[in-house]
């Protein structure tokens, strides 16, 4: 290896690769077989984090920054001055092995510009793939980026050999689509879609019938879209990420605040605010609909198009729905108790076998982790002493709001201060 | 008053485990274990030196077992490795819970041992997850795959599996410099190991030991590593949140080559 040369293509293509926040290496499952390199588990490790606090796990890098194809909101379109550089094949396999045998990484997470056409970068990705699990008997995560419009027989290739697959939506709508990525269909980015889905469901009957069927992407496929580089509200973003859930059968969907990299009138300009306070509370959806039970229409309606900055949805959904509240603690089904701001998952199973054994009052809940300064006021308990006062939502509000910091508070009073 | 019996033990899970045996084979009342290591000048006090057997040490966990589920197996044995000290007596005050409840009754999870012992064995299992994120391999020129860590807690013993089940077709070497012990794995199976004379070791005869292109590959992590960072998103708190400045040490991409 010439490792300078190496070392410049990979401060080129590992940059442009970092926007990408799809970042999860979990929810595969590949045993090591033969005292070969690597396993898969569940849970993924973080084995250091950026600066920016976020997670890195897999060497995540693009396998070239070529591309013909010219997306307003890339860095990477045919019509930017940057530097351009592309990695061999081997090279990308070496990186990842030896990085990985150094414990530096779970894995790779292999993205593209687009060279030639489709299939032919899709063919070249999927090279990468096969290497390293034929030839390295590499069985550490695999993420591959499907290239829009990729052929079915290649799409069909790709989940052999990798974990997860994910085309990414990029723009939430479909007129947002056509504005700013005018080359791409829509047909483009939905047919590998149902393509991966369609193989993970014939591999799960053709696994009942024949044992050694061929694992086909075993930890699914995720989607990325980018928030606030147009218009569309957290209701336009919400219902297409549930679509995509259901129709797609999505292990995740990720959404990443728009960070201006070009000067286009068509979007945000650069130095603009990263949205990354709505980018929290869209996730913190998400996994309201995904773990607690809601659905988003409770969330997010044609009277509440967009989420609350200053206070968390489950929140806001409680002060939306007060008549439901107080519950008791003692006597609520699970589905409740979820539904109550300032208690966790963790917590619900906790205070469900607690329940058990006596009735529970403050302290109990207190010693089981419930953040009590937001939960006390939707809640009874085997307690005398609780919050009885009728009041309005908006006063509640400011109650709590006065009493918690959030760690967002910084975000918020910059974004605040960009209205004023 | 009952005088205070102290049981004194070597320091190991097994001798401590048999220092458990003595406490109900001679029906002591009030029993307070503790390792050699630690100190102890009280008066009053009645001191017994624990001789480590397998076949008792075995005995009581196997009574211990029968009556607990896989994770409370695990729970224990991670709040032994805490090494906090007087750690021994919360074990044994629950290991006596245990052995006097009836089979198959649920544990009252308000108990003060035992959220103590949850508590702690998820501190001591967060240790684990971290040592096993932040072991950083250099390849050494006799091929062996070589780690530093200094973890808060004992924590080798939990994640020989994680390393030996991952890392099946190279050798290596995870060596705990606060503790000075290691584990070696050798392709086919993982023993301790300890180092003689470490004092004499330098950078450079560290460096020295590399293999060929062991410089080069750390430094392309480093490269790699400064560049995935958006720098408009910089959040250093929360950055020292994930990566304490204590484990700085010995992760290559914090340090320059
Ligand atoms: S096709 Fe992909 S890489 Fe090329 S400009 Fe569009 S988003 Fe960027």
């Amino acid at each position: 290896m010439l490792f300078e040369r190496i070392q410049e293509k990979l401060s080129i293509l590992a940059d442009a690769a970092k926007y990408d926040v799809s970042c999860a290496s979990s929810g595969g499952k590949r045993a090591n077989t033969n005292k070969g390199l690597g396993n898969t588990t569940a849970m993924g490790i973080c084995h250091s984090y950026t600066e920016d606090g976020r997670c890195v796990s897999l060497l995540k890098i693009l396998l070239t920054n070529h591309c013909i194809y010219d997306c307003a909101y890339c860095v990477t379109r045919k019509s930017n001055d940057i530097k351009r550089a592309a990695f061999k094949i081997q090279e990308v396999v070496d990186l990842t092995i030896n990085f990985y045998r150094r414990n530096y990484i779970e894995g790779l997470f292999l993205s593209s510009g687009i060279f030639k056409n489709p299939d032919h970068t899709m063919e070249r990705l999927i090279s990468v793939a096969k290497k390293l699990r034929l030839e390295e008997n590499f069985n550490g995560y695999i993420h591959l980026k499907s290239i829009p419009g990729t052929s079915d027989e290649l799409m069909r290739q790709a989940g052999l050999y990798a974990d997860r697959l994910s085309v990414n939506i990029e723009i939430p709508t479909v007129s947002g689509l056509k504005l700013l990525a005018p080359d791409k269909k829509h047909e483009d980015f939905i047919k590998p879609m149902e393509k991966v889905k369609n193989e993970i469901i014939q591999y799960k009957t053709e696994r009942k019938i024949i044992k050694s069927t061929p694992k086909f992407a075993p930890a699914g496929q995720s989607t990325q879209m980018i928030i606030g580089a147009t218009g569309e509200n957290d209701r336009d973003i919400m219902y297409s990420a549930t679509y995509y859930y259901k129709k797609f059968n999505m292990r995740r969907v990720y959404y990443s605040g728009y960070i201006p990299v070009t000067m286009d009138d068509r979007l945000p300009s650069i130095g603009s605010e990263v949205p990354m306070l709505r980018e929290n509370r869209l996730y913190q959806t998400d996994w309201l609909l995904r773990f607690y039970g809601f659905s988003v229409s409770e969330i997010l309606n044609d009277t509440h198009k967009n989420l609350d900055l200053d206070i968390d949805p489950k929140l806001s959904w409680a002060l939306r729905n007060l008549d439901l509240f107080p519950i008791d603690i003692n006597k609520a089904d699970q589905r409740m108790i979820a539904r109550v701001p300032g208690i966790g998952m963790q917590s619900v199973y906790k205070i469900l076998q607690a329940r058990k054994f006596r009735n529970l009052d403050w302290t109990h809940l207190k010693a089981i982790g419930i953040a009590l300064n937001r939960a006390q006021y939707f809640i009874t308990c085997n307690s005398k002493d609780f919050f009885t006062k009728d009041v309005e939502p908006y006063v509640l509000k400011r109650k709590i709001l006065k009493n918690s910091k959030s760690k967002y508070h910084k975000y918020y009073n910059q974004q605040l201060s960009l209205f004023s | 008053m009952n005088p205070q019996t102290v049981l004194i033990y070597d320091g190991t899970f097994d001798g401590f485990l048999c220092s458990v045996f003595i406490i109900y084979e001679q029906k002591i009342m009030s029993p307070v274990i503790r390792k050699e290591s630690q100190t102890n000048n009280q008066l009053f006090t009645i001191t017994e030196k624990v001789i480590t057997e397998e076949l008792k040490a075995q005995r009581v966990w196997h009574g211990f077992r029968k009556k607990t589920t896989r994770n409370e197996q695990r729970d224990f044995f991670k709040v032994f490795l805490s090494e906090i000290k007087g750690v021994e007596n919360t074990l044994l005050s629950y290991m006596q819970t245990i052995f006097k409840k009836k089979l198959n009754k649920n544990i009252d999870f308000s108990n003060k041992d035992i959220l103590k012992i949850s508590q702690v064995a998820r501190m001591v299992g967060r240790e684990k997850h971290r040592m096993e994120a932040f072991v950083r391999f250099q390849l050494t020129k006799d091929q062996i795959y070589f780690s530093n860590i200094a973890p808060d807690f004992n924590v080798l013993p939990l994640i020989i599996h994680h390393f030996k089940d991952r890392y099946a077709d190279q050798k290596w070497i995870i060596y705990d410099t606060r503790r000075k012990y290691g584990i070696y794995y050798d392709l086919q199976t993982v023993e301790v190991i300890t180092f003689e004379n470490l004092k004499g070791i330098t950078a450079t005869t560290r460096k020295n030991a590399y293999a060929d292109d062991e410089v080069s590959f750390q430094k392309l992590w480093n490269t790699y590593f400064k560049n995935v960072t958006i720098k408009s998103r910089k959040n250093t708190k929360l950055h020292l949140q994930h990566i304490p400045k204590r484990y700085w040490r010995y992760l290559t991409e914090k340090n320059n080559i």
